[in-house]
């Protein structure tokens, strides 16, 4: 699965059964192998060339395990598989790049092609993290510049990645291919043209949710001449204008391009000139979807159906930024064929989806804005039987708004798409029966975030915390690995958590809990949790004790605005040497208390970070 | 609709990118310039307007800070602001109730440019005539670079002096503050206030006229208004005499 469509699915990494080898880098089993070989190999090779022949076999096969789990377990072994399996492993991901030195990895695996890093923690998104915290990516390409010449692909989450880093990325490695940035910041349209004008066999440009800076430099000019290799560019985050005859001539340049996705400064009518130029494309992000100016009106307009029409391979359709909800018959030629479509940003009533939707019966991701009120997803739960993963965000994203959906859009949804594996639910009120019936209609859920904007709030019917309901799902939902909740919630749900949330490997609690219980119940009660996020709870000192069994074996946890202290931070740093406990301040909050802003702490082979800002202190 | 948020493109779908920006091209781009002026002042000055704008957009004593990126607001929400700033979302603004950092949990760039869209049938409606009025330029006596202002975001001159103070706030403003623009429509208080006051928020209406805002009712203001200029107290003193007048007439 390509790494843009990975992030359209659920953001869940894949399974992860084995202890992760960034902690046991040096193997325990010296055992020799071969001496307990089954003996139907000639004893003459066996014993003259005996290392020789296995590893030559080892790594034979061992080039054909993919997944990094598999891999991390084939490398535990002995010291023969640890070694052939560093050899062997072309794609290297850190989960956190704070856990392992650059130089560390680089050491380990020689032959890396594609790296695939994350930096910082969720909650940053959400400007709970003060700005400048780290995660920069400059040492990391140093690093890789002088082991990695071959380097391939890289693929970033949550980074900063400067105009530099950019530079250096492109000088370093000639055969550089594919450059995916999710989340991250730091960079401007400076740093894209020199990377661009320098990669010269690029296939992949995706910037996803990334923050560009303005440096009003045109990037799209700096692509080389002559035929590109392009096969997906992805640009709608990008929040700055971009020289459109430049696209054009680049985009009938690139007989490979697939997947393009435009940002809002491109109007519809040059979505159109591009269209006829690519009906090849499989992924289109359509920019405003609005004219460029208001004055067009009575000039003749083209047939933008058509175009959609001649784009036979269309199966992933998003951006719609500044949708004149008018022009939206122009998709109808393609909607029999979606199977992905983000409507995310484009404001429209329930009126006016359902002649869309009606026509989309293979759809399997769907993202909306709650403006098509439950009647809008009633018509979704109609149509779209095939549905896997479901994301709606609302319009006004404040506690106190009005909230076009409800438990009755949540009802109708779990009962007409029962397959559903992923959903993110922004709502103001929900019921317990709602979600009840979700965890029972949907058993494949995997991923279920609920997020009821009001804080605290009750069962709207019955006023009854939100216990059961989020208990319902992880009881009834087997397959699930990641859990948001929200409302009005006890420890109880906690209980339900722990007891029954076995595979939960991703938590998110906000204004939720009791008592210092509701943590234990969970750090006691789910053996796969890896990262565990918590914000406004009232759990302290005590229940972070009680999860020192079992921080290593998570990438991190996250802490804010609970009522952890200075000395109960220290304490566990003290109990855990190979954590690294970082307490953050607010850039410019003073120390009113003891009481612990944020605490973040992760696991790590390196000790306490040396670039750390002046409101973090390591414990 | 919000099709100013895009670069004027003078009729057509041709070059939308750095070249017009570089030469200025002023219909719907923020421009950098003395008010009334052209543009181009040159890349330096324009990076550092971006920064500034930031920092006013935020209210925040974040002129020290380093980056151009203060702490409250991610600038990717903000870069929407560039061109456009709505008074009725102003985060700054204390709402019903206390809004708390980071929640709900949706990220900055998608609360800022869902708040600053409207809904799809209002669209059609109003696409011809909507969005000419709503948009309008804000210059400020000395200051070195225009806004932008929509209107339509806002209810009364109350949410417009307030977005005015705060997008202009590292110059004073002098009393343009709650009671200001009321202030206008009553006659003594009105030279008084020109008097005392720094800067006087004065309008071009539709017949190219210099008005003093506040002269008329709020739906009249937005429909005639073409473009918003902050001047010095003392040269506002010659739009006196009319606005009295028209105080005069209405009462």
């Amino acid at each position: 699965m390509r790494h843009n469509e990975a992030e359209q699915m659920s953001e869940d990494d894949g399974r992860q059964q084995s202890p992760p080898s960034d902690l046991e880098f040096t193997s325990n089993k010296a055992r020799n192998c071969i001496a307990t070989g089954s003996g139907s190999g000639h004893p003459e090779l066996q014993s003259q060339y005996p290392d020789q022949v296995l590893e030559n076999v080892l790594e034979n096969v061992l080039h054909f395990l993919i997944s990094r789990q598999d891999r991390n377990a084939a490398s535990l072994v002995c010291k023969a598989w640890y070694r052939v399996e560093a050899l062997t492993r072309s794609e290297l991901f850190i989960g956190n790049c704070y856990s392992v030195a650059p130089g560390r990895a680089t050491a380990r695996f020689t032959r890396v092609r594609a790296l695939h890093l994350k930096g910082k923690p969720r909650f940053a998104d959400f400007n709970l993290m003060p700005l400048n915290w780290g995660a920069h990516f400059n040492p990391w390409v140093l690093a890789m510049a002088k082991a990695y010449p071959w380097l391939e692909k890289v693929y970033l989450k949550r980074m900063f990645v400067t105009d530099y880093d950019l530079g250096t990325l492109a000088e370093s490695f000639s055969g550089f291919k594919e450059l995916v940035l999710v989340c991250c910041d730091g960079f401007g349209t400076s740093g894209l043209s020199i990377f661009v004008t320098k990669c010269r066999q690029l296939r992949v440009l995706d910037l996803i949710e990334s923050e560009v800076t303005d440096d009003e430099t045109d990037w799209i000019s700096s692509f080389p001449d002559g035929e590109s290799h392009l096969e997906s560019l992805i640009f709608d985050c990008v929040e700055c204008p971009i020289n459109f005859d430049a696209l054009e001539r680049l985009v009938a340049r690139s007989p490979s391009l697939k997947k393009l996705r435009l940002n809002r400064y491109v109007s519809i009518g040059q979505l159109y000139r591009l269209l006829t130029r690519a009906p090849q494309l499989t992924h289109l992000g359509t920019g405003s979807f609005s004219p460029s100016e208001v004055a067009g009106q009575a000039d003749q307009e083209p047939d933008y159906a058509t175009a959609f029409a001649a784009c036979r391979s269309l199966v992933c359709l998003s951006g719609f930024r500044e949708i004149i909800p008018d022009y939206l018959h122009a998709i109808y030629p393609v909607c029999a064929n979606l199977t992905s479509l983000n409507f995310s940003y484009a404001n429209i009533t329930a009126e006016q989806l359902k002649p869309i939707i009606s026509n989309c019966p293979k759809l399997q991701v769907f993202w909306v804005l709650d403006s098509i009120c439950d009647e809008g997803l009633q018509a979704v739960a109609a149509t779209c039987k095939e549905l896997r993963e479901l994301r709606v965000f609302p319009v006004d994203a404040r506690e106190d708004s009005d909230g076009p959906v409800s438990e009755v859009g949540l009802q109708a949804i779990s009962e007409g798409c029962r397959k559903l594996q992923s959903i993110l639910y922004f709502c103001q009120r929900m019921t317990n029966a709602a979600v009840v019936a979700m965890s029972e209609n949907c058993p494949d859920l995997v991923v279920f975030r609920l997020c009821i904007m009001g804080r605290h709030r009750p069962d709207s019917v019955t006023g009854e915390p939100m216990d059961d309901g989020f208990g319902a799902i992880v009881m009834n939902c087997k397959k699930l690995t990641r859990l948001a909740v929200s409302g009005l919630l006890t420890d109880k749900a906690f209980d339900y958590i722990g007891k029954y949330g076995k595979l939960v490997r991703t938590l998110s609690v906000a204004f939720a809990g009791n008592s210092d219980m509701g943590l234990k119940y969970v750090l006691e009660g789910c053996p796969q949790l890896q990262k565990l996020e918590i914000r406004d709870s009232p759990f302290g000192d005590a229940a972070l004790r009680s999860g020192l069994h079992h921080y290593y074996n998570m990438r991190f946890l996250w802490m804010s605005s609970c009522k952890l202290t200075h000395q109960g931070c220290r304490e566990i740093a003290r109990a855990m040497p190979r954590l690294v406990v970082e307490v953050i301040r607010s850039a410019d909050e003073e120390e009113m208390d003891d009481l612990v802003q944020t605490l973040y702490m992760y696991r790590s082979l390196e000790g306490p970070r040396l670039d750390a800002p002046k409101f973090v202190t390591i414990l | 609709m919000e099709v100013g948020l895009k670069m004027g493109k003078g009729g057509g779908d041709h070059v939308c990118g750095c070249e017009k920006v570089k030469m200025g091209f002023e219909e719907t781009e923020l421009r950098l310039g003395l008010p009334g002026g052209g543009g181009g002042e040159g890349e330096a000055i324009r990076k550092r307007f971006f920064s500034e704008t930031v920092d006013l957009k935020l209210n925040l004593s974040s002129k020290e800070s380093s980056g151009i990126n203060p702490n409250e607001e991610k600038v990717k929400g903000l870069r929407q602001e560039k061109s456009l700033l709505p008074c009725a979302n102003d985060p700054a603004k204390p709402p019903a109730k206390a809004q708390v950092v980071g929640w709900p949990p949706v990220r900055s760039f998608r609360k800022n440019m869902l708040a600053t869209q409207k809904s799809g049938s209002e669209e059609s409606t109003e696409k011809a005539s909507g969005n000419s009025a709503a948009l309008v330029k804000v210059s400020m006596d000395g200051a070195p670079y225009l806004r932008k202002v929509d209107l339509r975001m806002c209810n009364s001159y109350q949410e417009l002096s307030d977005a005015l103070a705060k997008m202009f706030s590292s110059f004073t403003i002098g009393n343009c503050g709650s009671q200001g623009m009321r202030d206008f429509m009553n006659e003594s208080k009105l030279m008084d206030l020109l008097n005392g006051s720094d800067y006087v928020p004065t309008y071009e209406d539709r017949d190219g006229d210099w008005m003093l805002v506040g002269d008329v009712p709020w739906e009249m203001f937005v429909e005639s208004c073409k473009r918003l200029r902050i001047m010095k107290g003392t040269e506002a003193i010659g739009l006196a005499p009319r606005a009295m007048e028209k105080c005069k007439n209405r009462s």
